[in-house]
């Protein structure tokens, strides 16, 4: 509900030396439903700034492919307006937005090989002859695929698609480029390879790019800054950092990373700390947005920074007493189910040598400080 | 001991192909038990039978059994003027038994084919044997027919005793033995075979070309469409299926005659002012084939488009194609696979077609299988029918061999 | 086990007595060719046969294709027992040994029945003609003789013909005057077929082909045709449903259909009794009443109402011109002048 005011506010309170050339995409109140009836994008405001790489992280459902499809040009918003370099190009059709898009499932062309699908997009840019063939290679070099130009698609790996997707978006020089999961078809480790590999092309090109998934890791890993979507809705707009740390509302929280979420009352301030009281009347401090006192709220607590109770801990302002239920070993970390503030159940993650002398049914003592306790109003 | 091992545990190449074959043998004699069934019901009704029937275009019994001792005695004729006065006493003797066996007809008939009259020839003789008077017999034989003096008339029973013959692939494609045995094209007024051949191919093309241009934009139209919608239009483009070939031709017959309904319809807008001539034509014949033959066509390529990712065509676009040139270089070819099997269906079917041409065609519209038709039901002329079916398996044969070479045996779908 | 015995015994016993039964009704299977002339046989024979013999018939129908009654006898099992047949079938089935040899003594002296239609494995049973007919309610000035059917001028207009070169060759020599008894003769030499065809080519392309025999009085019903030649059966059949069509029998051209026993007939005795009662002057005649075939029994026309005989191609008035079809010059030259008149059509 406060999304729009949030967002405004936050397009607001941009440094005023950033002109509007400075954003490369701008979405103004963009409104789109399929059926008449429920918005599939409720009021969408965001402005993608040039060189950037935005990626729009969401569960399924929420919108953040529909906007991706807005911007390439498939789909026409119901409402507001869509700005690429300050022109209006809602009515404008994909061909002459001059936008590279790789596709979920990469879309290359089966029935031509791998210089052919590469210079499909130069045959309507009037590139043609040893220009062309030039810039196939330099695209094909630049995704490693030097070599493997007779190729047809079906010949090919899943990451060898990947790149010629990847080079045949990028062989025009596009002013964006846009990117719809495009590894979600790929195996842990290759999926983790790609995002250094297209992080690296971009920053090296400084090309903008938008990026669509519903992994979060691989959001964290590649972008510059996250729009969460939730609902249709920017649930949040900020880099990885900020995002992982201070996440604006239960969602958020919830969503990016492992996460305890308490509920407790406010009881006050204290030295510009936030004051909660649990369910046991526990006291934590935390930080974060107060309301009144009385009020209920959320208080978020990452696993990783619930840490034993060694007395040495820096800034670590809560002690909490918990029950260990059960332990689990990671490799690196243990991760252990606690009981406390009475029958809250939360999760700590552990250096795997700091807990091999827990065992499930004792008692410990944690800390944490109240830096990493995060309240949340919604 | 380990150096042993070493060599001993890698078997060499054809003993692990020996070894795959061992451990695969249990599946694959369960799948040949499953099929089984219905392979052997193939072979039985189908594959056997149609192999046998197309022996009956060489084989040449008549002659051979009827007139046996003829034969062996024309063994010895050189062909040059009228054999010896033995020839004609050992076919005397053979049409006597012909004609206890009531066979005469049978062999009356099959020289017939190859010389018009010799039905009655064998049969006036047949009749005549028991008046024959003692003496020569070869002065009454020519006293009953001068043709008996013919030496080509001996030359084309010598022939015929063999027990094989080209007479009836050799008329199928218009061809002829001569006296001496040498093969040569027939006169025109008997050519006919090549004629229906070509079109009989001519008219399948056109279908085919009719029903890819229907069918092409309608799978499109069905693909692209919201599933309750397509599956609405697709019942529409399977329901004619449902009812049979007999039934739609007849239909066409009320909606082609002079008087029926397309031509009323004509009148009364006033697009015309004389009825126009459809039914018995080749448009009419066209017509009704490519209304049979549309879901033949339309359904591989819609089963293939369907498979078609819609990010195809947005990944053209994205990639600055405008709409035409997206369908035409990347969503069209695509769709080969389906236009090549519906297009390659509904050739080789229409290659087959027998009731609506006869129905709704007129005399230049008869094609290969009316003609097999009429040699069975009218003439009982096996060896005819089976040579022309010959050709026809041929050809159908020989266009999708050809069809594999240029489209590819992988590239075809059928669903 | 004396009363296992009996029960066998006592099953045996009804068997046989139901089998016994069963025989006596055992119905005689007769195949025609179906439409209007099976169901004017149904009225005019099978029923009076069933009354007088309570002998029912099973009917079955048939195109003519010889192929079909040559399939049942090489299964070995010959489920029918009379058939009816055209002449050319007769000729090539007598021939070919399809057809049981007839015992005349059991059927009646062969001298009653017209010429050319008695036969070693046949008894001729109608005749019927195939006539040039056109439509009363659409032609003023009517035709009177076969030559007008290639008459443009006089009637223009397309033209009905049977696709088959048998009668349409006789049609153009005799409209080309040749005499009846000269045409096959005429066809019989090169020169003979070339000026068949010659004359054929004059209206070829006014001509509608029809195949099968209920075409002829569709075309004229539906207007596609002026003319036609057609069966006289059809149109008479197409007349007493309310249509006018006239007959011209000028140059008519007679052939006949005959009953034949297949090959392996299980009871040959009742085929013959039937063909017997079917050939009775009285039942001939009562079949001319259905359809006007002309019955092939000089004793029989004596039987037929005047005002049936009329339209009999067997009545005197008809026959002044009449030719009748050789089927043996068609069982000897079918084939090739088939083949020529394939690549004429074509052509």
């Amino acid at each position: 509900m406060n999304t729009i005011s949030l967002e405004r506010r936050r397009l607001g309170d941009e440094p005023p030396t950033r002109s509007a050339a400075e954003d490369m995409v701008v979405f103004e109140r963009v409104q789109k439903t399929y059926d008449g009836r429920t918005l599939v994008v409720e009021d969408l405001n965001l402005a993608v700034r040039r060189g950037e790489f935005l990626t729009m992280l969401g569960p399924s459902g929420s919108g953040k492919t529909t906007t991706l499809m807005m911007l390439g040009g498939f789909e026409q918003p119901t409402s507001g307006r869509i700005l690429l370099e300050g022109q209006a190009v809602e009515r404008l059709p994909p061909e002459r937005r001059d936008i590279g898009f790789v596709f979920q499932n990469y879309a290359l062309f089966p029935h031509m090989t791998v210089r052919e699908n590469v210079g499909f997009p130069l045959r309507y840019r009037g590139v043609k002859g040893a220009e062309a063939a030039r810039r196939i290679e330099d695209a094909l070099e630049m995704v490693q695929l030097g070599g493997l130009g007779e190729r047809r698609p079906a010949q090919l790996s899943g990451g060898q698609q990947q790149r010629v997707a990847l080079a045949r978006a990028m062989v025009f020089n596009p002013k964006l480029i846009l990117m719809d999961e495009p590894l979600g078809a790929l195996d842990k480790q290759l999926r983790e390879h790609m995002q250094i590999e297209i992080k690296q092309i971009q920053q090296r090109l400084g090309i903008t790019m938008v990026y669509v998934t519903h992994d979060q890791s691989e959001a964290l890993t590649m972008s510059d800054r996250i729009a969460v979507f939730h609902q249709g809705r920017i649930q949040q707009l900020s880099d990885p950092v900020t995002l992982y740390e201070q996440p604006e509302n239960r969602f958020v929280a919830g969503f990016i990373g492992d996460n305890n979420t308490l509920a407790c009352e406010l009881a006050g301030t204290e030295n510009g700390l936030v004051v909660v009281r649990m369910q046991d009347g526990t006291r934590l401090l935390t930080t974060g947005p107060a309301g009144s006192p009385g009020e209920s709220m959320t208080v978020s607590l990452r696993p990783e920074r619930l840490g034993l109770d060694t007395g040495s801990r820096q800034g670590a302002h809560n002690r909490i007493t918990a029950r260990v239920l059960d332990k689990t070993f990671l490799g690196d970390r243990v991760r252990l189910a606690l009981e406390a503030f009475g029958d809250a159940r939360l999760v700590a993650s552990l250096p795997a040598a700091e807990g091999a002398a827990i065992v499930p049914g004792c008692t410990v003592a944690m800390a944490c400080a109240a830096a990493d306790c995060r309240t949340l109003t919604r | 001991m380990a150096q042993t091992m070493s060599l001993a545990t890698p078997l060499s190449r054809p003993d692990l192909r020996a070894a795959l074959r061992r451990a695969e043998r249990p599946n694959r004699l369960r799948a040949l038990a499953l099929a089984l069934p219905a392979l052997l019901f193939l072979i039985v009704t189908f594959g056997a039978p149609i192999g046998l029937f197309l022996t009956t275009a060489v084989r040449n019994p008549e002659v051979r059994h009827i007139l046996p001792q003829t034969v062996s005695t024309l063994d010895q004729w050189d062909g040059q003027g009228v054999p010896g006065e033995e020839a004609f006493a050992a076919l005397a003797a053979d049409l006597a038994r012909a004609k206890e066996n009531s066979t005469a007809a049978a062999l009356g008939k099959r020289l017939n084919y190859e010389s018009a009259g010799m039905r009655s020839r064998i049969m006036s003789v047949t009749r005549h044997l028991g008046s024959f008077a003692d003496g020569p017999l070869a002065p009454q034989f020519i006293a009953l027919d001068p043709a008996w003096a013919d030496t080509e008339l001996w030359a084309i029973i010598k022939r015929n005793g063999a027990p094989v013959t080209l007479y009836y692939l050799l008329t199928a494609v218009d061809l002829g033995q001569d006296a001496t045995g040498g093969i040569g094209r027939v006169a025109a007024d008997q050519a006919v075979f090549l004629d229906i051949l070509g079109r009989t191919l001519w008219i399948a093309g056109l279908v085919t070309v009719a029903t890819l241009l229907l069918g092409f934009p309608t799978a499109y139209v069905i693909s692209l469409a919201p599933a309750r919608v397509a599956g609405l239009m697709l019942l529409m483009v399977l329901l004619p299926l449902w009812t049979s070939l007999l039934v739609r031709t007849t239909a066409w017959v009320v909606l082609l005659q002079t008087d029926g309904v397309i031509n009323q319809v004509l009148l009364a807008l006033g697009l015309t002012t004389e009825k126009l001539q459809l039914m018995l034509t080749r448009f009419g014949t066209v017509t009704a084939m490519t209304h049979i033959q549309l879901p033949f066509t339309i359904l591989p390529i819609l089963s293939v488009m369907k498979s078609i990712s819609e990010g195809q065509m947005r990944a053209a676009r994205s990639l600055g194609a405008p709409p035409l040139a997206a369908f035409w270089r990347i969503y069209a070819p695509q769709t080969l696979p389906g236009v090549a099997a519906g297009c390659l269906m509904t050739f080789i079917l229409s290659l087959g077609y027998y009731i609506t041409p006869a129905l709704v065609g007129g005399p230049r519209d008869q094609m290969v299988s009316n003609f097999i038709a009429t040699y069975i039901n009218r003439d009982l002329n096996w060896g005819m029918a089976a040579a022309l079916a010959c050709l026809l398996l041929v050809m159908t044969l020989s266009i999708y061999l050809a069809f594999l070479r240029i489209v590819g045996a992988e590239r075809i779908k059928l669903g | 086990m004396v009363s296992k015995r009996m029960f066998l015994a006592a099953t045996t016993l009804a068997y046989g007595l139901a089998l016994g039964a069963a025989m006596a009704a055992e119905p005689l299977s007769v195949m025609s060719f179906g439409g209007a002339y099976q169901e004017a046989q149904r009225k005019a024979v099978f029923n009076a046969y069933a009354e007088a013999t309570g002998r029912p018939v099973s009917e079955q129908e048939y195109g003519g294709e010889i192929a079909k009654i040559k399939a049942m006898i090489d299964s070995g099992n010959t489920t029918l027992d009379v058939v009816d047949v055209d002449a050319p079938t007769l000729l090539q089935g007598c021939d070919e040994g399809i057809f049981e040899p007839i015992d005349w003594e059991k059927i009646g002296p062969k001298s009653e029945w017209l010429p050319g239609t008695t036969s070693d494995c046949g008894v001729g049973t109608i005749v019927y003609a195939t006539i040039l007919s056109y439509d009363e309610e659409k032609l003023a000035n009517k035709p009177t003789k076969l030559a007008d059917l290639f008459d443009l001028e006089k009637f223009p207009g397309k033209r009905g013909l049977w696709k088959n070169p048998a009668t349409n060759l006789e049609f153009a020599l005799l409209a080309d005057g040749v005499a009846p008894d000269a045409v096959y003769e005429t066809l019989s030499t090169p020169e003979g077929l070339d000026r068949a065809f010659a004359k054929l080519d004059t209206i070829k392309d006014q001509i509608v082909w029809w195949e099968a025999g209920a075409q002829a009085p569709q075309l004229l019903a539906s207007g596609e045709v002026t003319l036609t030649t057609a069966w006289n059966g059809r149109i008479f059949n197409a007349n007493k449903e309310g249509r006018k069509f006239g007959m011209v029998w000028d140059n008519q051209i007679l052939d006949s259909n005959f009953w034949a026993i297949p090959k392996g007939a299980k009871d040959i005795e009742g085929s013959l009794a039937f063909i017997h009662f079917a050939v009775e002057p009285k039942i001939l005649a009562a079949t001319a009443k259905y359809i006007p075939y002309g019955p092939v029994r000089t004793t029989a026309a004596a039987e037929v109402a005047p005002e049936d005989a009329r339209n009999l191609p067997t009545s005197p008035a008809n026959l002044t011109t009449s030719l009748t079809l050789d089927n043996a010059f068609w069982a000897d030259h079918g084939d090739e002048i088939r083949k020529r008149f394939t690549t004429w059509l074509s052509n």
